[in-house]
Parts: structure tokens; sequence; C-alpha cells
């Protein structure tokens, strides 16, 4: 959804003259740039001056009941030096990169499914696939709890069914549950970009592999995956970045050993009450999450050159 | 299509796993409405009786009632500011060329991909510093950064879609812009305008993160689920209240994405 394209049109007044074209041109331009206003007012009010609000914020400390304005280091400094700041964040990043990478694999099939094999009713299955996501993320996470509790959906029907004495501990209150609960919730997500890429892929190529011999499986892999490549990586995106900053999940699903640094940087507004701490947490997972994208992005463009 | 019957043969394997993958995106939600039916305090198997009891419960709790005029009056606001910004904002994008435009349309877009928490902490920040309280106009404004890139998203290919020479006819008919907006472009792009007004509600009407940071004393129904939580007395009344905010939402998210596709695929049909 990111990757919008854009068609940038020219006013089509070429019988003009050029002098007046060219004022009319600026008028245009200046146009455009009101009618964007109000839209990048609210984007620099809402998200870009709070953010390097934050960032100021992160190199404050933490005095009393206040905070002491001077310039330092030091919530950086904690946050390298006491191991648990590391480990949350080491643990979120294993926590949404399996999310991502599980998300993506089971995805992919069905976005292949609905490209190239649902003829009739197509947008009725794109609908399908994504309407669950733009219904309340809460209450998807809920309906998770409800199925893995102690008590729940899966441990008391198979006790019902005698086929387990005890209810299964590891379902509820663990990592497990963490991933299967952000994978189920961010699935639509992935679908999408993947299916846009898959639908775009010219269905020639493919009849021209055929007819000169590849099978079906040299047809996907030499073809149909390597141009779908672009739709996996934003799909990869779009679920690895938000994941990672996910706090509900683990609060509600997870268990001792699933709190991620999302958890920690809600804990510092809240019950901690050390803002500047928890500002200087939130521009590091920033930094990091742009770190592993960047990197990311940088292996995938490399190796898709070789290919090429 | 026909020649390509060969490439595109049914494959049975994939037919099952594609209706393997929607039984499972489906089926959890489906046990908030099964057991908010459930005679029991306790969400197991096997079902212990049907019952209204939960949804009458419901009904008679004032907060429930608060929260959700609090939701709605934030929601209805969200979606319309949002997808009037967005709609003048796509059409700046479509219409106009603008040095620039790309990083600008990048700018709105951020917000889909940066973990919610980084919005919700600054934006707690930046108004404890102004000294503002929170509010609903304070999670109304958190809403705004959320829904306007929805808005945006879902409106560009409307503008991008139509016939431009219609806009173009209307001007050389002697219309002014303004009037060529109303009686040409808002009437071609409707549809978009209906399915971002309809999406937008329903992300601020379900929104969590930013409501979480921004929310004073006056909840917004997911706090409200959020706060009842702690109370397991509470369960089955929360599977209620659930159960109905899912069913709205994927009526009113129906309607807008069939709204908002449907001249998309067959253009001829939106301009009748």
């Amino acid at each position: 959804m990111a990757d919008v394209q854009m068609s940038s049109a020219p006013s089509a007044r070429s019988q003009r003259p050029s002098g007046l074209r060219s004022m009319l041109y600026k008028s245009e331009t200046a146009r455009g740039y009101l009618l964007l206003s109000p839209a990048l007012l609210v984007m620099v009010v809402g998200m870009l001056i709070p953010f390097t609000i934050l960032i100021a914020m992160s190199f404050w400390t933490r005095d009393g009941f206040d905070f002491d304005t001077t310039m330092s280091m030091a919530n950086y400094q904690t946050a390298m030096d006491v191991p648990i700041y590391n480990a949350f964040l080491a643990r979120s990043f294993w926590i949404s990169g399996i999310t991502t990478v599980a998300t993506v694999l089971l995805c992919y099939p069905m976005a292949y499914y609905v490209a190239f094999h649902v003829h009739r009713n197509k947008m009725l299955w794109i609908i399908l696939m994504t309407l669950p996501f733009w219904t309340s993320y809460l209450l998807r996470v809920f309906s998770w709890k409800v199925i893995l509790g102690y008590e729940g959906v899966i441990n008391s029907g198979l006790l019902g069914l005698g086929l387990i004495d005890a209810p299964l501990e590891f379902l509820l209150y663990s990592q497990t549950a963490v991933i299967i609960t952000l994978a189920h919730a961010w699935a639509a997500f992935a679908i999408l970009p993947m299916y846009v890429s898959l639908e775009k892929i010219d269905r020639s190529l493919l009849e021209a592999a055929a007819d000169l011999g590849d099978g079906p499986a040299r047809r996907f892999f030499r073809i149909t995956l390597p141009l779908s490549i672009p739709g996996v990586i934003s799909a990869t995106f779009l679920i690895f970045i938000p994941t990672t900053g996910d706090y509900i999940t683990p609060a509600l699903v997870g268990g001792p050993n699933s709190p991620m640094i999302g958890n920690l940087i809600q804990l510092q507004f809240g019950a901690v009450n050390n803002w500047p701490m928890g500002a200087a947490l939130s521009v590091i997972l920033t930094l990091w999450i742009a770190a592993v994208g960047l990197v990311f992005l940088f292996v995938t463009r490399k190796s898709q050159e070789s290919v090429v | 299509m026909s020649e390509l019957s060969y490439i595109k043969r049914p494959n049975r394997g994939l037919k099952i796993y594609a209706a393997a993958f929607l039984t499972v995106l489906y089926v959890p939600i489906l046990f908030i409405p099964l057991f908010s039916f459930n005679d029991s305090l306790y969400v197991k198997f096997p079902l212990s009786g049907f019952t209204f009891q939960w949804y009458i419960e419901l009904w008679e709790r004032s907060a429930v009632w608060d929260s959700l005029g609090n939701s709605m009056r934030v929601g209805v606001a969200v979606s319309i500011i949002s997808t009037i910004l967005g709609t003048l904002a796509a059409r700046a994008i479509t219409r106009s060329r603008l040095p620039g435009q790309n990083a600008i349309v990048a700018f709105v877009m951020l917000p889909l991909v940066i973990p919610g928490i980084i919005f919700g902490v600054s934006l707690l920040i930046l108004l404890s510093r102004l000294g503002v309280s929170l509010s609903l106009y304070t999670v109304t404004l958190g809403h705004l950064v959320v829904c306007l890139p929805f808005a945006v998203a879902t409106l560009l290919p409307r503008f991008e879609g139509f016939d431009k020479s219609m806009e173009e006819a209307s001007a050389d008919l002697g219309e002014n812009g303004w009037f060529t907006f109303w009686r040409v472009t808002f009437p071609l792009v409707l549809p978009g305008v209906i399915a971002s007004l309809l999406l937008t509600f329903t992300i601020s009407f379900d929104e969590f993160i930013m409501a979480f940071f921004l929310t004073g004393t006056d909840a917004t129904l997911p706090m409200f689920i959020w706060t009842q939580l702690r109370f397991p007395q509470n369960f089955p009344s929360v599977l209620a209240l659930a159960s109905i905010i899912l069913l709205v939402s994927f009526l009113l998210v129906f309607v807008a994405l069939w709204v908002g596709r449907l001249g998309l695929i067959e253009p001829e049909e939106s301009q009748s």
C-alpha cells in the first residue's frame, strides 16, 4: 500500500501561448500545494513535531516527578549497559522475525491461488481475505486468548474428547501464542502486496516458458517467484515493522518469556514513569527497524541483481 | 484466456489450501460470538446452554453506552475530517505536477510502516509538554494520523482511475474549477469517498493503541473492553460486546471495500 503509483498528469492546455501556460502551470502547482496543505499540516502536527520532541526528550533524564532537560546520553548509556533492554530488543526482533517469515510463507500460496486460479469473483476473494484485518485488532487478539487459554477452546475441547489428560500449558502465555496471534492478525497485510505483484505478471511469459518445455516447477521458480519478489519484500516490511513494536499481543496472550520492547516502552510511560527512558527506547527501536530494513533491502537488491 | 488453460489448470491442492486458509482466518473470530451466547461464566467446552443474558446485562450498563457514544463521536469526526483531507490531497497529487510529490506521499503514508506505539508516546509527550489535558480531542488527533494514510490510499486509485477528458470537457464548456469539481469530479470519485468514510470510521472505532496513550477520562469502546478484561466476572459480557462490534465492523468494511472497488474493476459502471 505504501508504494501507491502516481501518474502526474500534464494539464492539457497546449494550445495556449507559452507565457500564459507557464503562469497557469505555476498556479496549478501552487493550487496543488494548497490542496495538500491540510493533510500535511495534520501529519506535521501529529507526527513530525511529536517525533522531534520524542527525540529531544530521549536526551533528558528523569528528575523526581519532573525532567532534567540538560542534554545527556544517560538513557542510551543505560540501554546499552543494562542487559535486559538488549534482551527485550533481541526478543522483539526474534518474535517478529519468525512471525514475518511464517506469515509470508503461509500467505504466498493464498495470494498465488487468487492471482492465478480464481477467475470469477476475484474481488469477493480479496475482500474475504482482507476483511478481518480491518476489524478490531484488540478483539482479534482477544479471540486467541479465548482459544488458547488454559481452559480455552483447544484445551477444553481436547480434554472433552479425551485426547489429553491435562491442559496443554504451552498454548497460552508463551512465545508460540504470541507468534500464532501476530501471524493471524497480520495475514491480510501480507497477502495484498504479494497478490498485487503476482497479478501483474505477464501471463505470456509463462506461456512462452511452457512452449519451450519448462515444467510447472521450473516455470514457478524461474518466472513467477522472481517476478513476485517485490511483493514479498513489501509484505515482509509491512509485517515486520508493526509487529516489532506490538505490545498488546504479548500483554494478552504472552507469558513471562514473551514481553517485547513495546511492553517495556509502555511501562516507562505507565507504571515505571520514566518518560525520557521510554523516549530513548522508542528512538532505539525506530533506529533498529530502519537499520534492519535497510540491510534487508540491500541484501534483496543484491540477490535480485545477481539473478538478472 | 483459453489458450492459457494448460498453465492455469485447476489445482486441487491449492484449492484445499485456500479453503483451509480462510477457515483458519475466520474460525478464531467466530468463537467470540459462539461463547457470547453460552450460559456460563467460563469460556470452555462443552457449551452449557444458550442464553441472551450477557447481551441483556450489556444493555443495562451505562458505561457501555457512554463509551459507545465516545467512540461514535471520535469515529464520525475522524472519518469526515480524514476523508476531506484525503480527497484534497489525492486530487492535488493526481492533477498537479508537484515538485517533491513522491516524498510528500511517502511522508503521508509513513504511519503505515511505523509501529503505532511510537506515534502514541510521541503525541503523548507533545501534548503533556504543551499542557493539553487528554480528552476525546487528543484521541481524535491521534486517530487522524492513523487514518489519513488509509483515506489517501483509498482515494488515490479513484482519482487516477477516471477519464481526465471529462474534466477537460467540462472546463471547455465553460464551467469554472469549482463547478467542474462538484459536477464532474466529485460524482466520479464518490464511491472512493464513501469507501474512505466507512473505512476510516471503522479504523477509528476499533483503534486501540493511540487511544491507550491518549485517552483522558472518557474511554472509547476498545479502551472500555481493555479495562473490563481484568474482571473475570465481566468476561462473558465483554464477549457479547465484542460480538456486536465485530458484526458492525464486518458489515461496514464489507460495504466499504465493495463500493470502493466496484468502479475500479468495471469502470463503465461507475459512470452511469
